[in-house]
């Protein structure tokens, strides 16, 4: 049964479309209900690269309080639905990017915070060991630009992927 | 505590039939100039006599000379054959508060130098990583092998004048 409270939570969240006179029932589609419980809950791949990973650090602790959107480190790929791409990604790393990623179970997303792994930041012509873009070896779903973003900027890249898991559907894509 | 100049003294009369000089031109403190494979006593001597006693290796690096023949390839870049490699040793005795910075000077088509690891523990790494920049072998270094670059790199020496960055690694596009 839910309570008034969080029936008004989801009404304003746009997932009921109804408010019911009755206050032990609740309507709404299967979709909305998987993308809202994926969205509200992104456990995120404990997993730090560079100076990027100071700011998701200060992102997660009390002044920005990533929790606030359900998003906790986990120690475990296994346990992870979102990796954060923190930092410089050399050639070295992204092998092991690839790896990590491959590791954690659908579904899963992926945040490139900051120029370098966006695009090879200022590691961009000259950087012999940099990847040019976390893209290449796995598909990002947001770019965070910054160098580095600032803990809002970090916000605003997860509230992009919350409106995108929104979207989502649970119909089998044609490949 | 001593000068460069006294230390390049005591250097020259311990070690007659060694090639060593120094070089008082530079802009920072004189550099002494050592032979490659005769870096292994010079040090030894350096970090052991009374009133040297060079107990801490602060840093050792590799450095291009880039002074070889230059020869243009087909694409616009250049090879560079010949000429020579180098090493610095910036040394610095804790109880007697005076330093000195060493050169040696390797052959570029052959670099091998004395490796100072059993002489300070902190060339271990240095050694390292001027072999995975630049290629130069460290005789008797017990782990010379690649630090920063992946174990398994074959492209060449990032840190060399002519060093050509590879089109991929390990399926990875590596230019912009």
């Amino acid at each position: 049964m839910l309570k008034n409270k969080q029936r008004k939570l989801l009404i304003d969240m746009g997932l009921l479309d109804q408010q019911f006179s009755d206050s032990n029932i609740v309507i709404t589609k299967a979709e909305d209900l998987m993308n809202w419980a994926r969205l509200s809950s992104l456990w995120q791949l404990g997993f730090g690269l560079a100076c990027c990973a100071i700011e998701m650090m200060a992102t997660s602790a009390s002044h920005y309080d990533f929790d606030r959107f359900g998003v906790i480190p986990r120690p475990s790929p296994r346990q992870s639905d979102i990796i954060i791409i923190s930092g410089t990604v050399t050639l070295k790393m992204a092998l092991r990017i690839k790896r990590l990623y491959e590791q954690m179970p659908d579904p899963k997303y992926i945040i490139s915070m900051g120029s370098c792994s966006n695009c090879g930041g200022p590691y961009w012509e000259h950087g012999y060991h940099v990847l040019k873009g976390v893209d290449r070896v796995i598909p990002v779903d947001v770019f965070v630009p910054g160098c580095p973003p600032r803990p809002e900027a970090l916000l605003e890249g997860l509230l992009k992927l919350q409106e995108k898991i929104r979207t989502e559907t649970l119909r089998k894509k044609s490949v | 505590m001593k000068k460069p100049e006294e230390i390049f003294e005591i250097l020259k009369n311990k070690f007659p039939d060694s090639d060593i000089q120094i070089d008082l031109e530079t802009p920072t403190e004189p550099i002494i100039s050592i032979p490659p494979k005769r870096v292994y006593e010079i040090s030894l001597f350096l970090r052991d006599e009374d009133g040297l006693l060079f107990d801490s290796l602060m840093c050792l690096s590799g450095v291009d000379d880039a002074n070889g023949e230059k020869i243009k390839d087909e694409d616009g870049s250049e090879t560079i054959k010949g000429g020579t490699l180098s090493v610095y040793y910036h040394l610095y005795s804790v109880s007697l508060k005076h330093k000195i910075t060493i050169r040696t000077e390797t052959d570029r088509e052959n670099p091998e130098v004395d490796s100072v690891e059993p002489v300070w523990k902190t060339a271990d790494w240095h050694e390292r990583e001027a072999y995975d920049m630049f290629g130069i072998i460290f005789l008797n270094h017990p782990n010379l092998q690649r630090i920063l670059m992946p174990y398994d790199w074959d492209a060449g020496y990032p840190l060399r004048k002519d060093y050509k960055n590879p089109e991929f690694y390990k399926g990875m596009k590596v230019p912009y």
